[in-house]
């Protein structure tokens, strides 16, 4: 079943923008598992600090919106806790040794043609492909 | 000036994903699930983000940032093992929880055990990549 792609379009569209906006003002690539390590490592450095800022957005708009847009947080999260926390902890692991998720390399990687990281969205879409399709037959 | 813009981006790309549905993990699953339900329509998040930059990287590149005075982008070019590898993991972890980490901060805003779970575990696996990196030097 598949929803309607007006809104998948208009977020992807958004998500565009965001990331267009942070190259033509700080001249850097949006890419939030680099973006969120590197704002806990560098805690004493000033000049880093838009990176603390850019979490903190994310998490502020999760907190505005799901206030004032109940509807896009209306899903339950079935997953059971043990399967998120390793999940979690291979996101976090995987995505430092792979140098990206899907917002470095696939949102701004795949425009600026970057081989690596038109390699690393077909392996992480592949293997997260594989995954799903095992824990289906499991 | 840099960081109060940095947030507003911040806040935006947390609309987008918000918009989007990717924030959903059943709905991230179900895309992942091409030999089963597959709901395609998260493939027009992917698109439409790579659309607009497509266009607009371009023309930014033209020119030096607003706000910085060069641009700072990857080096890298060479695809070694650990992309691959890396990417991989990456992919397993996603497929598993739904979730990766963009929305897994947006989804801190639900305050429920999960979400904050998931980010937890995932700075625990990004701190243990510092230090099987520092151990390989």
């Amino acid at each position: 079943m598949s929803g309607t792609i007006v809104s998948p379009l208009l977020g992807g569209v958004l998500i565009g923008i965001s990331s267009a906006l942070m190259m033509l003002f700080l001249g850097r690539i949006t890419g939030i598992s680099g973006i969120l390590v590197t704002s806990f490592s560098s805690l004493v450095d000033r000049n880093e600090d838009w990176r603390r800022s850019f979490i903190l957005g994310l998490f502020l708009g999760g907190v505005l919106l799901r206030q004032f847009f109940p509807s896009f947080f209306d899903f339950e999260i079935s997953t059971p806790m043990i399967n998120i926390i390793i999940a979690g902890l291979l996101v976090g692991f995987g995505t430092r040794l792979g140098s990206g998720c899907t917002s470095g390399h696939g949102v701004c990687g795949l425009p600026r043609l970057s081989k690596r990281s038109f390699v690393a969205t077909l392996t992480f879409m592949f293997s997260g492909i594989v995954t799903v399709l095992i824990a289906r037959i499991i | 000036m840099s960081n109060l813009i940095s947030l507003l981006f911040g806040v935006l790309f947390a609309v987008g994903l918000s918009i989007s549905g990717m924030v959903n993990p059943d709905k991230v699953i179900g895309f992942l699930d091409i030999f089963g339900n597959w709901d395609y329509s998260l493939a027009f998040v992917m698109g439409g983000a790579v659309g607009v930059n497509l266009v607009l990287f371009p023309l930014i590149l033209k020119k030096k940032p607003i706000l910085s005075e060069l641009f700072h982008l990857p080096t890298k070019s060479d695809l070694e093992s650990n992309l691959i590898v890396g990417s991989a993991i990456f992919g397993v972890g996603w497929g598993v929880a739904g979730v990766c980490p963009g929305p897994g901060i947006v989804n801190l805003g639900r305050f429920d055990y999960e979400s904050i779970a998931f980010v937890a575990s995932m700075l625990g696996g990004m701190f243990i990549y510092s230090i099987y990196k520092r151990k390989l030097s």
